[in-house]
């Protein structure tokens, strides 16, 4: 039963880091594009990361560093993110989205 | 004299319990290593740490971390349906976010916590620190998302960490 339930958070993960990445290529500008690995790809390294944790605390020492990963990784994709747009603000790379007054963007 | 001995108070079981999920083992000998290491290295990083960082509410943070926990997977969800489904017909926006909170930690949390949830990303801090600008991939009422990131996230942050 437990197979069933790893097998699935596996796939699962899977299938969102895959539509994350997918993201890259079907959105239509850079700033859009930012939003597949902040968001998609977290929750399919999440799915993963359970699934490890799960699957390694079967023996008799719980195995949690994964949470580690996690929280890492919560802290790190969006600060990258940040300074990708940033930049991308910086340069005036075109957007779909109407820019914003640029007076205070230096 | 305890200022100077332990100069974060709070970081110190953070740390040691950062210590012991890293050595993934959770014995004593680690929880003693954690503890040390936990009030060692808040003394040697103390000069990046120049304002004390205290937390009001502990109830209003767990509740506000659970509640970003539920809304990054809603969020995640979201974003990939549309972007699955039509990412031509997306109307991604720009919008500005008038900020209460004034303290860098709070501002932080709250510009990584809109990055990770609902299809928003926060892109620039105004030189002011009193806007934050945050790109939104679908947005067809702006004024509603920065309604409800200010009540969401904004206001349980100011709670736990200013007022």
């Amino acid at each position: 039963m437990l197979e069933y339930v790893l097998a699935f958070l596996i796939i699962a993960g899977g299938a969102f880091t895959f539509i994350g990445s997918l993201g890259l290529a079907r959105l239509r500008d850079f700033y859009s594009r930012l939003h597949g690995p902040t968001k998609a790809t977290t929750l399919g390294v999440g799915c993963v990361l359970i699934a490890s944790a799960v699957y390694f605390s079967q023996g008799d020492q719980p195995s949690l560093h994964e949470i580690l990963i996690t929280l890492f990784l919560f802290i790190t994709a969006p600060v990258s993110a940040h300074l990708l747009a940033k930049a991308a603000l910086h340069l005036k790379l075109t957007s779909v989205a109407r820019r914003p007054e640029s007076e205070n963007l230096e | 004299m305890i200022q100077r001995l332990l100069p974060h108070p709070l970081l110190t079981p953070i740390l040691a319990l950062i210590w012991m999920l890293l050595a993934n083992e959770f014995s004593a000998g680690h929880a003693l290593l954690g503890l040390l290491l936990g009030w060692a290295i808040p003394i040697f990083t103390l000069r990046f740490w120049p304002e004390q960082t205290r937390i009001r509410r502990p109830l209003t943070l767990l509740r506000f971390i659970a509640v970003v926990l539920y809304d990054i997977l809603i969020a995640n969800l979201a974003v990939a349906k549309l972007i699955v489904s039509r990412p031509r017909r997306l109307q991604p926006a720009f919008l500005e976010v008038p900020l209460d909170v004034r303290s860098d930690l709070a501002i932080s949390l709250l510009a990584n916590t809109i990055s990770l949830t609902p299809g928003t990303v926060s892109a620039e801090l105004s030189p002011e620190r009193d806007r934050l600008l945050v790109h939104a991939l679908h947005a067809t009422d702006t004024e509603a998302l920065v309604a409800t990131i200010k009540t969401r996230y904004e206001a349980p942050l100011k709670e736990v960490f200013e007022e």
